[in-house]
């Protein structure tokens, strides 16, 4: 994520230049209102500066130069504030912790916001800022760290705590299916490196032996020695075959059994035939017994198995992630017995129908209906909405979204993977799974390669039977080991992993293959769906012009102040500008936000009513000629009037807008080049919507404006019944159009939810990472085909030379590495995720 | 060229102890993650080292 432009220390100076005061903590502007004159110290929030006091007092300012150095970059620290008790409660120390010797515990935490070598650095550090806590290391792939503390001397919920304010929200690491599953696929993944280790031993311990060997051919070799090398490269094959190679014979023989043949059958074909028949002719033959491929067949297996290796490793990377939002639910829950006697018990031992409590700063642990209280609750996790709601009795609560205010009881109605956010869990999960289709393509070549691979064996076989059975089992065995398809099955894990690591280097979070494979096509048949706030534009309102009554703006700021609407916080900002002093002695009396419409309230006794025209007709405010054309000029100049009347009667019109990226329509027009059509779907006035199509260059037939959340989906999903669709989303309301999509695009700063559900999400603003990405899976594919082109190429040469009898072990040993590095370098050498960051669109 | 008969045997048998020797750190979690590491070797002001 090395990303110069947005570097703190760059956007600092950047800022120092400007004159704005940037935060100490992360380096965001600070707003107006919160500038200390003088201080060398800023902060834009609460949080930041909580965080910064106690990296500066613990001694830590290190973190900001490695900060700088990495290129990472850190958001606002959003300090929950939650108290976290569950951590010191028996309950939750008798699920997560572990008892060590010398009276110490440790526990594992999944944090949030985890993603730099400072990052790793600052967590790693933290027996320095919290006492008691003996060890930290963190797990930057899976974002989990290992605490080992002294229960004794520090409770648990202060070291969360400690994490919580520096900016890691923690969880207790739970993963999906508990410890057991996840210890499974951890020893999964040993063996699997084991295997790989063990077959490398071997491939290079054989070559060893088979270098004298072939060294012998020409200089001569006593045949004593020669007969001991050849029995210990057999021993060593056989280990090779006995133990790594038994992936492909199990895999190979669980496709003959449920007859659907892929690429492991033609692989474990050659490598098993030949294996058998060098070892009968090693044991039979004595010296003089002509062609064994052992060398060639235990490379074969090493390469295979790193290709293997690599691909589980990438699709395991994919399930870490959502090993974190899993753990958002908590862990511990409050039931409230018949009794009315409350008890903490797992929340895997909830049922439908008990009610549980909910106090103030913890998570709900189920879905269900709220029975007693009214609060407000941050949804954020799911909706990316970071304003909290409000919700009282008999309204909904979703298992994972924080209860901010007072404690409520919710009656459970799902629980576990019932839960909203568990069956979102597993979608993405199986999403996740799903293999590329490319591999799959390599699979199904391995069906027809099978019986061409067979033909052409039996082939040699009648060509070489005059010389003899021997000499043409020789030969046929000779030409199965030759073509073995191992370029084929190294040549897309590879090239898929090396464009996704890139790629996450360069903040584009790649969830699998198959997004790369169906962004790569020609687009004859492909839409790109664009959502116009946040995408297009800056995504950020301000008051472009004023018309009316000059007096007006304080009563409509100070109205507006309350709101939350970004519409409202835009005219707040801009319109109580210096000398607005007025403003402060206002009082608002009556306060109305309607949703989506306006505001209204009473200021100084006076009744201000800000909004739509619609808003305007429903209070019966009378709107005079001359504001009607203000609000028509505003809506030709593709801004949104706000219609702003005092008792009764309009007095001004202020026009919101939200101004385009600059790279937005060079970037369209790159799209466009590589055959995708654009659409453009937004929530906004349809003027609006077409105005800003018009400045970019979109008819206004590619335009839909005023979707709601719903219709997107509709849409979308409309319409990859018919194509391929790309949606590209902010996330906060587009999480189910985006999974809907053939390949959804989450953009930064949208919900967990939302980027669990995306198969790529965007670590950078605006559409440049969009055509990289674009441009990125382009070069990728073609690395792909040029690689199974390559190999196949070795193959049929291969294939020739042995049925024309010319192949020997020396030659098998030349050809077959050199098809399998031919693969490696293509898959190094693309251009797929390189060059300068900002390079995707050209200005 | 006798020696030979000994000393392929003695190889072979190194050869077993190095790999025997990567299976029990692999089994032992040391290769669990592979890329941490990487990010760890910062300067350690304090000097503090670290217990693996």
């Amino acid at each position: 994520m090395s990303i110069a432009s947005s570097h703190p220390q760059v956007r600092l100076g950047a800022a120092r230049a400007s004159g704005r005061s940037l935060c100490s903590h992360c380096a965001l502007p600070v707003p107006d209102g919160l500038v200390r004159e003088g201080g060398a110290e800023q902060f834009c929030c609460h949080g930041c500066e909580a965080a910064y006091r106690v990296i500066d007092s613990c001694g830590l300012r290190e973190y900001y130069r490695l900060l700088e150095r990495s290129g990472g970059e850190v958001g606002p620290a959003k300090e929950t504030g939650r108290g976290y008790s569950e951590y010191d409660d028996p309950t939750f120390h008798a699920l997560y912790c572990r008892v060590l010797a010398g009276g110490l515990s440790s526990t594992e935490l999944l944090l949030e916001g985890v993603h730099c070598a400072a990052c790793v650095w600052l967590v790693e550090k933290l027996p320095r800022v919290v006492p008691g806590v003996v060890e930290a290391r963190l797990d930057l792939r899976r974002a989990a760290v290992t605490v080992v503390f002294d229960p004794s001397r520090v409770a648990l919920s202060r070291v969360v705590r400690t994490l919580d304010t520096l900016g890691y929200p923690a969880h207790p690491a739970r993963g999906m299916g508990g410890d057991r599953a996840r210890e499974a696929r951890r020893r999964e993944d040993r063996r699997m490196l084991v295997k790989t280790a063990v077959a490398g031993a071997c491939a290079g311990n054989i070559m060893l032996l088979y270098f004298a060997l072939y060294a012998g051919m020409f200089e001569g070799i006593e045949p004593g020695i020669e007969r001991m090398f050849r029995w210990a490269a057999m021993g060593l094959n056989a280990v090779c075959l006995a133990w790594p190679g038994m992936v492909f014979a199990r895999s190979a023989l669980a496709a003959i059994r449920t007859r659907t043949v892929h690429l492991d059958v033609p692989i474990a074909m050659g490598l098993y035939l030949g294996g058998a028949w060098g070892t009968w002719k090693t044991v039979s033959g004595g010296t003089g017994v002509g062609d064994i491929y052992f060398d060639s067949i235990s490379t074969l297996v090493f390469f295979l198995l790193i290709g293997r290796f690599v691909q589980q490793r990438q699709q395991r990377s994919a399930s870490d992630a959502l090993e974190l939002l899993f753990s958002l639910t908590p862990a511990v829950a409050r039931r409230v017995g018949e009794d009315g006697a409350v008890t903490e018990v797992p929340t895997e031992a909830l049922s439908t129908g008990e009610v549980v409590e909910v106090r103030a700063g913890d998570s709900v642990p189920v879905d269900g209906v709220i029975e007693s209280g009214r609060t407000s609750i941050d949804a954020s996790m799911l909706t990316g909405e970071s304003r909290p709601v409000r919700a009282e009795m008999g309204e909904r609560v979703a298992a994972g979204t924080v209860n901010l205010a007072s404690t409520i009881r919710v009656r459970t109605e799902a629980t576990g993977e019932g839960t909203r956010i568990g069956r979102l869990m597993r979608m993405v999960e199986e999403a996740s799974r799903r293999r590329a289709a490319i591999v799959r393509l390599a699979d199904r070549w391995g069906k027809w390669l099978l019986w061409v691979l067979l033909a052409l064996a039996g082939v040699t076989l009648g060509i070489w039977w005059r010389d003899g059975v021997h000499v043409a089992v020789d030969r046929a065995v000779a030409l199965l080991i030759a073509t073995c398809p191992c370029g084929l099955g190294l040549a897309t894990p590879l090239a898929m992993t090396v464009a996704i690591g890139r790629a996450a280097r360069r903040g584009i979070l790649i969830k699998g293959g198959d997004a790369i494979q169906t962004l790569a096509g020609p687009g004859a048949a492909g839409t790109v769906v664009l959502d116009k706030t946040g995408t297009l534009t800056m995504g950020r309102l301000s008051v472009v012009w004023w018309r009316g009554a000059e007096w007006a703006r304080g009563l409509v700021a100070a109205v507006e102040a309350g709101s939350s609407h970004p519409a409202g916080r835009a005219m707040a900002r801009d319109l109580a500008g210096p000398g607005m002093d007025a403003t402060v002695a206002m009082e608002v009396v009556q306060h109305a936000g309607r949703a989506g419409t306006g505001i209204e309230g009473v200021v100084n006794g006076r009744r201000v009513v800000v909004g739509t025209l619609a808003l305007m007709r429903s209070r019966w405010v009378e709107v005079g000629a001359e504001m009607d054309r203000g609000g028509r000029e505003a809506l030709l100049d593709a801004l949104s009037p706000v219609y702003c009347a005092v008792e009764g009667r309009c007095v001004a019109v202020a026009a919101l807008g939200d101004a385009e990226r600059p790279e937005a329509a060079a970037a369209i027009d790159q799209i466009r080049a590589r055959g995708w059509k654009v659409r453009v779907l937004s929530g906004d006035h349809p003027d609006v919507v077409s105005a800003t199509a018009r400045r970019l260059g979109l008819g206004s037939e590619d335009c839909f404006a005023g979707v709601s959340p719903e219709e997107k989906l509709d849409f979308v999903r409309s319409l990859a019944e018919r194509e391929r669709v790309v949606m590209v989303g902010d996330g906060v309301n587009d999480a189910a159009a985006l999974a809907a999509a053939t390949v959804g695009v989450a953009v930064r700063g949208g919900a967990e939810a939302s980027l669990a559900a995306a198969d790529v999400s965007l670590g950078r603003e605006g559409l440049g990472p969009l055509v990289e990405l674009l441009e990125g899976s382009r070069r990728t594919m073609r690395a792909i085909h040029w690689t199974i082109a390559t190999s196949l190429g070795y193959n049929v040469v291969a294939a020739a030379l042995s049925m024309a009898g010319l192949i020997s072990p020396l030659w098998a040993a030349i050809i077959m590495p050199a098809s399998s590095f031919t693969v490696v370098a293509i898959c190094l050498r693309t251009g797929a995720f390189r060059g300068p960051v900002n390079g995707g669109v050209r200005p | 060229m006798s020696v030979l008969y000994v000393m392929v045997p003695v190889a072979l048998v190194i050869a077993a102890g190095a790999v025997v020797a990567f299976i029990r750190a692999a089994r032992a979690g040391q290769f669990d993650d592979l890329e941490t590491p990487a990010y760890r070797m910062l300067p350690d002001d304090d000097g503090a080292r670290r217990k693996g």
